[in-house]
Formats: C-alpha cells, sequence, structure tokens
C-alpha cells in the first residue's frame, strides 16, 4: 500500500479555527488550506459552514472556520452554533480534536478574552498570535516563551499575510496535543453556585452537560440557552437561575459583570511583564486619516461621493458587462437556432435554457463589482466608518448604519443588496433589511416605467418649464419603493423582530491597505454562492416560466410559420438587410435634433418612401408572414396555462382598472419584472423582440380596448400598473437570493406575500384616486 | 455619577459600572468596558451621534444612549 492511500484512509484530524473579527483569520484560514473550501450552511440559521482540507506530511486536517466573534456567550441561535461545534454538540460537524485560536498581537489584552473562555472548554489550544509586525511597528514586545509557559498552550507568532509563521504553525497542529491546565478564574462561591446548578440539571432531566455551558446558564441572563436546554422545564429553570445568580450577588459577584471582571483581570495578570507597549498612545496615520473621514463637512461629503462612485458602479459600469451578456446569450441562440428546426426542443433550449442561464449570468456583473467595492471597503477599514456616519440617520427608520449600504446597493439591483447585508451581524438588522431591501427601485423596474410613462403621461412641463410631468413621474416611482420601506421596516421591527434595541458597540479598526488577494478571494467566493447555490433556483424557475408560457398548446402551425420564414428570410436577405439600413438611417436622422430644418425633412421623407416602397414590393409576402405568426403567437400564449392564469386572475385584476392582457403580463413577469415588456409585446401580436421604447407597442396599448369599446389603458391604469411594479416582489432572483442569505423557505415566500399585498393596495388606491382626481 | 456620554472629547475618566443586565450591558463588558478601566473620548460621528472612544488600545463606538449606561468616576 503506498502512503498517499494510507493517508487518504485515516480519518482526518479536525481543527476549529476561531477569533476576533478582523483578527486575519479569513487570512490565515486561505494561507493553511488554500482557497478551496467547501461551504454551505448551518441547518436552521445563517451562519456559515466552511471546511477547508490540507495536509501536514501524511496527516489529513480538515479546517472548520467559525464566525469571527469576541466572546462566547451564546444570545442566538446563530451565535450558539460555534458553540456547540467547538462541544461537539453539532451533529453535523465532527467534535474538533484541536482548537486553533487566532489573536492581534497588536490588540492582545482584547483578544484575550476570547481565549480565555476557550480555554475553559478544555480542548487542546493553540494560539496563533497574528499580526506580529503590526505589534512591532507599534512598539508593542512580547515575551512569547513566558506567554506559553503562563498559558500552558503552544504560543506561534504569525504574519499571516505575508505566509510568516504559517509552517511552524502547521507542524504545531499535528505536534503531540496539549490541554491547557485548569485555572480556576472564578470565586468559590461561583464554583459553588456552578456544582449545585449542574446537579439540578442533571436532577430535572437535562442529562450530562458540558460544565461550560452550565457557566454559561449562570452568566448569559436572558441568553439563548436558558429557554433551550432540553428536556428541562424552561420555567423551573428560570426560577432556579434567578435564584442562584440573587446568591451571586449577594457574595459579590454580580452577574454579568463579573465574567468580564475575572477575566480581564486574569488578562491583566497573565500579561504583566510579557508584554511592554509605548506608555503614551501615538498618533498614527490611521488617526490623521480618520480626523478627515469622519469630519463634520469633509467626512459626510467624501461618503457621498464614495456612495455616489458605488452607486454608478454598478448603475452604469454594469451596463457594458451585462450587454456583453446579452450579446452571448443571443450568439448561442442564434447558434442553437441555426441548428435545430423550429420545435419544443428549440423552445426549451433557446427560451428555456438559454434564456434561464443568461437569466442568471446578467446579474453577475452587478454582484462583483458591489463585493468589490465591498470587499475593498471592508478590508481597509472604511466600513465601519461608514456605518458610523450613517447610524444616526438609519436609526430614524428603525435600522442601523449597517443597513445603509445594502439598501442603497439594492437600487441597482436587490440581489447584490441582499447578499451584501451578511455585513450587518445583527440578525434582527438584517433580516429586515433584506425584507425591504426588494422595495428599493431597482434597474430592472425603469422599462416598465419608460414604456408607460412614454404612452400615457402627458409631456407637459409645470411650474414655468422648470420641470416636466414624465420626469417628476419617473422620480416618484424611483422614490416610491424608499418612502414607503420605511414605515415598513418600523413595522417589522415593532412586529416580527421585537425585542430589545440591537447594540451598535462596534469596533473602529485601523485604517491600512487592503490586500489584493483577500478582496479577490472574497469577490469569488460570493460570485460563486451566488451562481452554484441561488443560481440553480433562478435556472429551475425560468424554465417553469417558460413551459406555463408554451405548454399545453399544439405549437405544429407556429413551427411550420417559423420554418417558411427562415427559409423566405433566406431568400430576402438582400431588401431584409437593406430595410435594416434604412431603418438605421431614419431613426439617426430622427435622432438628430428636434428642430429638423428642410434639408433635414426631406432627407426623412426620402429614406420613409424607400421604406415604404420596400413593404409595398419585396418584402410584402414576407411581412405578411410575420404578421401571421405573431398572431399566432399571440394567440397561443393566450391559450398557454399562462394566458389562462391571465385569465383566471381579471376579476382579481379588474379592481386596478386592468384587463387579462395586463393580467397575463403581470403573471408573466413574477419571474422577472422586465419580461413585461416581451409579454406585452407578444400580447399585442407584435412579437417579442420589442422595447420598451417601441412606438408600435406604445400605440397598441393605446389602442387596446375592453370588449364593450372602452380604451383599456388611461393615465389612472398606466399609473396603477406603474405602482403595483414599483412595490411588487416581480422577481424570482431576489427571492431566491433571500432564500440563500436566511436559509429558509419562510422568508423568501413571506417577503413574496407582503409585497404582492402591498403592491395590489396600493394598485388600487392609486386607480381610485387617480381616477376621481386626474381622468 | 456621571456616564460615558457626558465625557468631553479629549478627556479621560475611570469607569466605575456598567448597568443593567441585558444584551447590550453583556457586549460593553465582553468589549473590555469594565470597571476599574480608563478610556477617553475622542469625538462624535458627523451626526453628533454615535461617539467614540478609546480603551485598552483599540477605538469603540457607541451610541450616546448606550454609552449612557457606562457609569464614570469624573
Ligand atoms: N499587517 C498584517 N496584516 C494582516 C495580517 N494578517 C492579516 N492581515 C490583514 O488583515 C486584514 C483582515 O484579515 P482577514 O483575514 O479578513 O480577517 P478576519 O476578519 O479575521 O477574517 C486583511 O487585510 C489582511 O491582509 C498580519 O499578520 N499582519
Ligand atoms: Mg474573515
Amino acid at each position: 500500500m503506498s502512503a498517499t492511500s494510507e493517508a487518504t484512509s485515516q480519518v482526518p484530524l479536525t481543527v476549529a479555527l476561531l477569533g476576533n473579527p478582523n483578527t486575519g483569520k479569513s487570512t490565515l484560514f486561505n494561507a493553511l488550506s488554500g482557497m478551496r473550501a467547501l461551504t454551505g450552511n448551518y441547518p436552521g440559521c445563517t451562519v456559515e459552514k466552511k471546511i477547508g482540507s490540507f495536509k501536514v506530511g501524511q496527516r489529513k486536517i480538515s479546517l472548520v472556520d467559525l464566525p469571527g466573534t469576541y466572546s462566547l456567550a451564546p444570545r442566538s441561535l446563530d451565535e450558539m452554533v460555534a458553540v456547540n461545534v467547538l462541544l461537539g454538540r453539532q451533529s453535523d460537524s465532527p467534535p474538533p480534536d484541536l482548537v486553533l485560536c487566532i489573536v492581534d498581537a497588536s490588540n492582545l489584552e482584547r483578544h484575550l478574552y476570547l481565549v480565555s473562555q476557550v480555554l475553559d472548554l478544555g480542548h487542546p489550544t493553540i494560539l496563533a498570535l497574528n499580526m506580529v509586525d503590526v505589534a512591532r511597528d507599534r512598539g508593542v514586545t512580547i515575551n512569547l516563551a513566558e506567554l506559553s509557559k503562563r498559558l500552558g498552550i503552544p504560543v506561534i507568532p504569525l504574519a499571516a499575510h505575508r505566509g510568516e509563521g504559517v509552517a511552524p504553525l502547521r507542524e504545531a497542529l499535528v505536534a503531540d496535543p496539549v490541554r491547557p491546565p485548569h485555572r480556576p478564574l472564578f470565586p468559590a462561591a461561583f464554583e459553588v453556585e456552578q456544582t449545585q446548578l449542574a446537579d439540578w440539571l442533571a436532577n430535572n432531566g437535562a442529562g450530562a452537560f458540558p460544565a461550560y455551558l452550565v457557566a454559561r446558564l449562570l452568566l448569559d441572563v436572558g441568553g439563548y440557552l436558558e429557554q433551550h436546554v432540553s428536556g428541562v422545564d424552561p420555567a423551573a429553570l428560570s426560577k432556579t437561575l434567578a435564584a442562584a445568580r440573587g446568591r451571586l450577588a449577594e457574595a459579590g459577584c454580580k452577574v454579568p459583570a463579573i465574567e468580564a471582571r475575572v477575566r480581564y483581570a486574569w488578562i491583566k495578570t497573565l500579561l504583566d511583564g510579557v508584554v511592554t507597549r509605548p506608555v503614551s498612545r501615538p498618533i498614527t496615520r490611521s488617526d490623521r486619516f480618520d480626523r478627515i473621514l469622519t469630519h463634520r463637512v469633509f467626512g459626510l461629503a467624501l461618503f457621498a461621493l464614495l456612495m455616489l462612485v458605488v452607486f454608478t458602479a454598478i448603475y452604469r459600469w454594469a451596463g457594458p458587462l451585462m450587454d456583453l451578456c446579452e450579446t452571448g446569450q443571443g450568439l448561442v441562440s442564434e447558434l442553437v437556432t441555426a441548428r435545430t428546426s423550429p420545435g419544443p426542443l428549440r423552445s426549451l433550449l433557446v427560451d428555456g435554457v438559454i434564456g434561464g442561464v443568461g437569466g442568471v449570468l446578467i446579474f453577475l456583473p452587478q454582484i462583483v463589482i458591489l463585493f468589490l467595492f465591498i470587499a475593498i471597503l471592508e478590508d481597509c477599514g472604511y466600513m465601519a466608518r461608514a456605518a458610523f456616519l450613517m447610524d444616526k440617520l438609519m436609526t430614524k427608520v428603525g435600522l442601523s448604519g449597517k443597513s445603509f449600504l445594502p439598501l442603497m446597493s439594492s437600487f441597482a439591483c436587490a440581489i447584490p443588496g441582499v447578499m451584501a447585508t451578511r455585513v450587518i451581524e445583527n440578525r434582527r438588522d438584517r433580516f429586515t433589511t433584506i425584507l425591504v431591501a426588494p422595495l428599493m427601485s431597482c434597474s430592472a423596474r425603469q422599462p416598465v416605467y419608460a414604456l408607460l410613462i412614454g404612452a400615457f403621461v402627458p409631456a407637459a412641463t409645470i411650474a414655468g418649464g422648470w420641470l416636466d410631468v414624465q420626469s417628476l413621474t419617473l422620480f416618484g416611482m424611483t422614490c416610491l419603493g424608499a418612502v414607503v420601506a420605511i414605515p415598513i421596516a418600523w413595522l417589522f421591527k415593532a412586529t416580527l423582530f421585537r425585542g430589545e434595541t440591537p447594540p451598535f458597540v462596534m469596533e473602529l479598526p485601523p485604517y491600512k491597505w487592503p490586500s489584493p488577494r483577500l478582496v479577490f478571494s472574497r469577490v469569488y467566493a460570493s460570485a460563486k454562492a451566488f451562481v452554484v447555490r441561488a443560481g440553480t433556483l433562478i435556472f429551475a424557475t425560468s424554465i417553469l416560466v417558460w413551459a406555463a408560457g408554451y405548454f399545453p398548446e399544439d405549437h405544429t402551425r407556429e413551427n411550420q410559420l417559423a420554418t417558411q420564414l427562415e427559409t423566405l428570410g433566406d431568400q430576402l436577405a438582400e431588401p431584409l438587410a437593406r430595410r435594416e439600413a434604412l431603418e438605421a438611417e431614419a431613426s439617426e436622422i430622427e435622432s438628430r435634433g428636434i428642430a429638423p430644418n428642410e434639408s433635414v425633412a426631406a432627407e426623412l421623407k426620402s429614406v420613409r418612401a424607400e421604406l415604404d416602397d420596400l413593404a409595398q414590393t419585396d418584402l410584402l409576402a414576407y411581412d405578411d408572414l410575420v404578421t401571421q405568426r405573431n398572431q399566432l403567437a399571440a394567440a397561443l400564449l393566450e391559450r398557454s396555462y399562462l394566458g389562462r392564469m391571465g385569465h383566471a386572475i381579471e376579476p382579481l385584476v379588474k379592481p386596478l382598472g386592468w384587463d387579462w392582457k395586463i393580467g397575463v403580463g403581470v403573471m408573466a413577469s413574477f419571474p422577472a419584472r422586465e419580461v413585461i415588456v416581451a409579454t406585452l409585446g407578444t400580447i399585442y401580436s407584435l412579437g417579442g423582440e420589442v422595447d420598451a421604447g417601441d412606438a408600435g407597442l406604445q400605440q397598441a396599448l393605446k389602442e387596446s380596448t375592453w370588449p364593450d369599446g372602452r380604451p383599456v389603458f388611461s393615465l389612472p391604469v398606466a399609473l396603477s400598473i406603474m405602482v403595483f411594479f414599483a412595490l411588487c416582489a416581480q422577481c424570482a432572483s431576489t427571492l431566491m437570493v433571500i432564500k440563500r442569505e436566511t436559509n429558509s423557505w419562510f422568508w423568501p415566500a413571506f417577503t413574496f406575500v407582503y409585497m404582492t399585498v402591498l403592491a395590489y393596495a396600493a394598485a388600487w388606491l392609486t386607480n381610485q384616486l387617480a381616477t376621481r382626481w386626474l381622468a | 455619577m456621571p456616564t460615558l456620554d457626558q465625557l468631553p472629547r479629549g478627556a479621560r475618566a475611570r469607569i466605575v459600572d456598567v448597568t443593567g443586565d441585558d444584551g447590550l450591558s453583556m457586549r460593553l463588558l465582553e468589549m473590555g468596558v469594565v470597571e476599574g478601566e480608563e478610556i477617553e473620548c475622542l469625538g462624535a460621528a458627523p451626526l453628533g451621534d454615535p461617539l467614540e472612544f478609546f480603551l485598552r488600545g483599540y477605538r469603540l463606538s457607541l451610541r450616546i444612549a448606550e454609552a449612557r449606561r457606562v457609569v464614570i468616576d469624573s
């Protein structure tokens, strides 16, 4: 048997990696295990499970990355996961053989708080003393040998970003494990209560309970554990705990202050004579930066500028990349179309599969750009300042400063916005932000507004020609979601996520240059997570919607027409190309300006004449066939499952002033709101290739009538549709990302329901009010 | 007794107590806001809230309402 196969058969050594946020935990994780990591979620919570594997010599090691935390005192299920993993109580994660605790050497005092809790667990532990370079620069010296001796565990100095110290650390991982010596930290009175509580738990159905958790029960007033000891009556436990805490207070060990007091006292003794630091706080470059970046005027101005850049980047720079996606999609579609004959297979491939893949990839540019900014801002230390600057404003809305960037990004697209809420550690703030993020007016709503405003809002100006009504309407629609989000966020905070205000208490890390590798790895990880874990769901949805619009009708005739059109198109390639060129010329002439002079008008007229001529002669038969196909496509869509649903919901949408065609359009655009334009194009027999500015489509909408001849569309109806689109959750991709980020189907379902109800009510109200006052 | 939100910019004080026993107090304690420790006020955010402090070699930001929980000596 070879050495490698022996190694692969052996059980890997499980190492849990733990540390405060911003310690270099991710850097160390990557340095040890490369970028290959398995990721997923722990069941029932939003904590990301990340496991890397590597080998030291022949020893296989599996490295479990735990979320960055200041303390092991769980107040929520998410925080409990780390404790459960460490104690081997998490069923889907093997108990750790070793804990690797990483701390910041330049800020040892606070970081050792977590270490002191970890040592209480009694596992073999290694202390990774990271950022020794920073400590050296700040004039902090540490006697490593003495520190290791006093702690009773190995201490390995590291500069993880340069890979320094990683080799000795790898060796230390496979050396004989060293368990920390028992150190009685707490006063005797506490130990007595702890023993009594352990007995009480054993006698009251809790079974064997780890000593660390018994201590946690005593120390964490209102903590997560108090309500979640299986087999024990919570009321009885609360009473027992209250009594024990009362006795402790009398003995001078007031909970919860006692824990911090004894641990920090222990740290003081531990570090006494081990660490020396300069007496006075030196003014660093970071401090000078900070003075400007949090300045009353410049700070806010720079922040505004920065946000403008981020927003512009997502909104505009992503554009060319998204166009590239679309062009690629178009090319592949053409390729497939050329190689298949018209029929269900082609339709599935082009409209279902390629459309579905395109529908996933189209979001990537925005996600990559936003996460690039987030990774850079976070790594250079600005992210915490952004929250610091915006907190007062956001607390007025019931959120916190950290919600600002995710919400602002949602104005471009809710998908990267929802993913960006990961920077908010507090679950209630994070979930509220996720739930209102889809209300922000994303760029996919623009085509709907453009179409309807172009067709139905008068191009008049008010206020002496300073404001035009169309732009005002567009502005109003863009703001509507954000304005509605304020009371909604407040409502969610007061009902669904009730409880004490989440603490802001935040470390402001020093500024530094971002690490390109770390930035890259974060961007890569989020893009991958989106494609793999949300993309598949988005793809499946596209296939489903394609099927609903295609079946159960017989498409034989349509396929025949398509074949005929293709043959005819080949024969008429020349006049068709000529028409395309003429149309381009005409629109170029039209776009030249508002005041056409005579020669321009003449030019346009001659182009138009030639176009008409073409349509009357060479292309007559062809256009006829196109019309036939479009009418057939409209009829097929009407009789498809989707069309039938549109008809079925007509009574429901009538109060909004809509007919079944709008109903179908809205139904079809639940997966992706921008689809409405193409769907309306198909329903109105214009084919699916129209765009929002299409004069033909705007005309068709204006001419659309009820069976009794009244026009369907009016200003109130157009407004009610726009309001509906502004508030409705018509984006399967967002819902799938919410599913992934909350790790639950409940929250996307809830988002869908609340937004649809809200949109319906608001659309109804709009129609009522507008009919009364505007029509 | 004065509380931390009253500490003027640039001034230092010693922490006397953290009141309450909810999640906020626990968070403050974990972050090292513990009786006997020295803390310095570095300033406030442009909109006046939150505040910025220096203790145990790092910078900590607290809302005014949170700083009010921390009793100081002067
Ligand atoms: N100077 C210095 N910077 C480091 C060291 N280790 C990590 N960093 C940087 O510290 C920042 C935070 O690191 P990261 O791994 O994201 O920390 P995490 O929040 O604990 O995962 C990154 O910019 C790293 O490049 C180190 O030993 N010395
Ligand atoms: Mg990290």
